[in-house]
């Protein structure tokens, strides 16, 4: 299939997912309220006088991210075996790629809203300077987003038919996460420290290599995970 | 225009599939009846690639794009009007959603409801509409009436008979013998996985179908 046609397809699987979602509302909202809940507990459970806030905010902003992005990947194969349209989409002349970046670029909005959310959270419980280095930061950020979501969008269909779904995921997912998390953390974390940015341009180099690996054995691979 | 060889497949120790063969041209209807377990689900999904047979092979002329599938569920999203889930499904096969469907389904004043707002009759309707928003030429048909109202039922007969008129070919499976044969041109009965007949129906009756079903699975 050529690359036109599987974008196009892949856009139209994102766009129902998104539309989906918009009428429902349910997901983006109890995760929108987990993030607010979550950094409230960091927030009154930490002694500000043991460790300074530059130091607490990046471990606690990816926290945050890591388990709001598995409750939003959870439902993303969830809404497709309601009525059994996965069958449908299987049956449709499209690449099954294309079925795969579609769920992943909708993921992918879907949680770019829950960080959207939790960053100005961050840096008002936490009192931290996001704004002088939104632009770095939002480059670490959506690049260390790419990696994980891309192999959650996959262990999410992969899980999304056993019986214990919502805690394999993140069984098989965390294991993933540790590599592009740990990246994103010690950049953010100098980014917020006010370092040059010549410290952090080598995690975002692992990290955009992280994505592109993934992102293709993802595509590769997922044909393989939805067949009975 | 729709072949399988030698059909086998089975799940664990379950046979789903022993042996099946057929074909089916232009202008036929199968209808294949069996008990529950006896295989016609997974006949249906191997038919239309959703699974790979262990052993055998089916063919269908046009590939996926070719086939419509009805089955038990709508693959309809309940948060979505009629009318932009035919839409979705539409734009998969690159053509835009035929408004006429809703009108021959009776489905015109239903069109911007969400799926979630109508009736299990009016769904499966609507499920009817996607299955054919795409012009298919080979319908695999699992239990299509299951739900259905009279008068979702003679429109679907009607939709059906339509297809075959054009040169399309179908394979309908049930469990309901009068129903299915009216519609059938050849008849199929199937039990643990096997066809234990198979012939063109030539002419009989609901009721000698059905009788011969009991004999034949018996």
């Amino acid at each position: 299939m050529r690359s036109p046609d599987l974008l196009r397809h892949a856009w139209r699987v994102a766009s129902k997912d998104l539309l989906v979602e918009f009428r429902s509302r349910t997901a983006i909202l109890s995760v929108a309220v987990f993030v607010v809940l979550v950094l409230m507990v960091f927030n009154f459970g930490r002694d500000p006088t043991a460790v300074s806030n530059i130091d607490l905010a990046p471990s606690i902003l990816w926290v945050t991210f890591t388990f709001a992005a598995i409750l939003a990947l959870n439902r993303a194969f969830q809404l497709e075996l309601e009525n059994q349209a996965l069958e449908g989409l299987l049956l449709a002349p499209i690449d099954r790629g294309s079925i795969y970046l579609g769920k992943l670029i909708a993921n992918l909005v879907f949680v770019a809203t829950i960080e959207v959310i939790g960053v100005p959270l961050v840096a008002l419980f936490f009192n931290v300077p996001v704004l002088q280095y939104l632009g770095p930061l939002v480059t670490t950020i959506a690049l260390a987003t790419i990696g994980f979501v891309a192999i959650g969008t996959l262990f999410s269909a992969m899980t999304v038919r056993t019986r214990f779904a919502e805690l394999l995921l993140p069984v098989l997912l965390l294991p993933f996460m540790i590599l592009p998390l740990s990246w994103a953390a010690l950049a953010t974390g100098r980014l917020l420290a006010g370092r040059p940015l010549s410290e952090i341009t080598g995690w975002l180099n692992m990290l955009a290599v992280y994505d592109l690996v993934f992102v293709i054995i993802a595509v590769l691979l997922f044909p393989a995970t939805v067949n009975e | 225009m729709l072949r399988a060889e030698g059909l086998c497949h089975s799940f664990g120790a379950v046979r789903g599939l022993d042996d099946v063969s057929f074909s089916v041209q232009p202008g036929q209807t199968l209808a294949v009846f069996g008990p529950n377990g006896a295989g016609k689900t997974t006949l249906l999904k191997v038919l239309a690639g959703l699974i790979q047979p262990q052993r055998g092979s089916a063919h269908v002329d046009g590939g996926r794009r070719a086939i419509g599938w009805i089955g038990h569920q709508p693959q309809l999203y309940a948060q979505l009007t009629v009318r932009e889930n035919l839409r979705f499904w539409a734009s998969l096969y690159d053509v835009s959603a035929p408004g006429d469907l809703l009108t021959r389904l009776g489905l015109e004043e239903y069109a911007d409801r969400p799926v979630h707002a109508l009736s299990r009759g009016l769904v499966q309707r609507v499920a009817i509409a996607r299955a054919l928003v795409h012009d298919p030429t080979v319908l695999l048909l699992d239990e299509p009436f299951t739900g259905l109202d009279r008068v979702a039922a003679e429109a679907l007969r009607r939709l059906l008979g339509d297809v075959m008129k054009q040169g399309g070919a179908s394979v309908l499976v049930t469990h309901n013998v009068e129903e299915g044969t009216e519609l059938a041109t050849d008849v199929a009965f199937m039990r643990a996985g096997r066809f234990v007949h198979f012939a063109p129906r030539a002419g009989r009756g609901p009721e000698q179908v059905a009788e011969e079903y009991r004999h034949a699975i018996a």
